[in-house]
């Protein structure tokens, strides 16, 4: 039989509402299932971390061929550039997560941190960004840079998003 | 431990080692089940996080989340894994006799 997963290692790359609920599932569910989590977020994936900005996350709608409207007709993708667009489907998103007990982002990173997943920030992108520790939410462990990401990744199955 | 293991067996279980008849659930069942999952003993704080399951289970057909077992059982998620390690919502639906839970939340 195969060995058993013991440790994953996600990395979160991408800022936008779909880009960063998938890995908050996968590393929620990881725990729920005894196994170990590490969040490792990087460029617009910090966004998810972001004090000021977690809360304002969006659903990309440009250039998304797979958008679908209310109703399940395919949407133009040149319809995603209409203004109010992204703000829309974004309304929609959470509306639908809610009633599947899918956590508001601060909320899940509470949860996964409670539930023992670790977070950490780039500092490639932290530097680039010119951010600082004080820019993330509490739950985000330290700054650490991609060696110190693989050592704490040792073992651990290597998930990017 | 082996005495454990045989009154489990007088059981029928599903295919993920759950009771399969919730009927046959009491708190000698739960307390094997615990001893199995590695927890000696079951305290006040496990018995509000069983029962609420049970509870959730009966009204909704499904095994709560942890964000509901977070928000409404009283013990928070901290304190969940606390004390049920290595996966509380699976681990504590087992013990409470209901099968794995369904959702990914």
């Amino acid at each position: 039989m195969a060995e058993p997963i013991e440790k994953v290692s996600i990395v979160v790359s991408h800022g936008s509402l779909e880009g960063v609920y998938p890995a908050l599932i996968m590393a929620n569910g990881a725990r729920m299932e005894g196994i170990e989590a590490t969040l490792f977020f990087t460029f617009f994936g910090l966004d998810a971390i972001i004090d000021n900005r977690m809360d304002k996350l969006s659903v990309a709608t440009v250039g998304n061929s797979a958008m679908r409207m209310p109703g399940g007709l395919k949407m133009p993708t040149v319809l995603g550039a209409i203004p109010g667009m992204s703000r829309f489907a974004t309304t929609m998103m959470k509306k639908e997560m809610e009633q599947l007990d899918i956590p508001p982002v601060r909320e899940f990173i509470e949860m996964i941190h409670d539930a023992g997943g670790e977070l950490y920030a780039c500092k490639a992108t932290v530097d680039m960004f010119h951010l600082d520790k004080k820019d993330f939410c509490p739950q985000v462990e330290e700054i650490i840079s991609v060696g110190e990401f693989y050592e704490k990744s040792a073992g651990a199955q290597i998930i990017f998003t | 431990m082996e005495t454990n293991e045989l009154a489990i067996k007088q059981f029928e279980l599903d295919d993920d080692g759950h009771l399969k008849n919730l009927d046959e659930w009491n708190e000698n069942v739960a307390k094997q089940f615990a001893k199995q999952e590695g927890i000696e003993e079951l305290t006040d704080r496990h018995w509000i996080v069983i029962n609420f399951m049970r509870k959730e289970y009966q009204e909704k057909g499904d095994a709560p989340s942890i964000r509901k077992l977070t928000k409404q059982s009283g013990v928070d998620t901290k304190e969940l894994y606390a004390l049920f390690p290595k996966g509380p919502a699976k681990k504590a639906a087992k013990i409470a006799g209901l099968p794995k839970p369904k959702g990914c939340i």
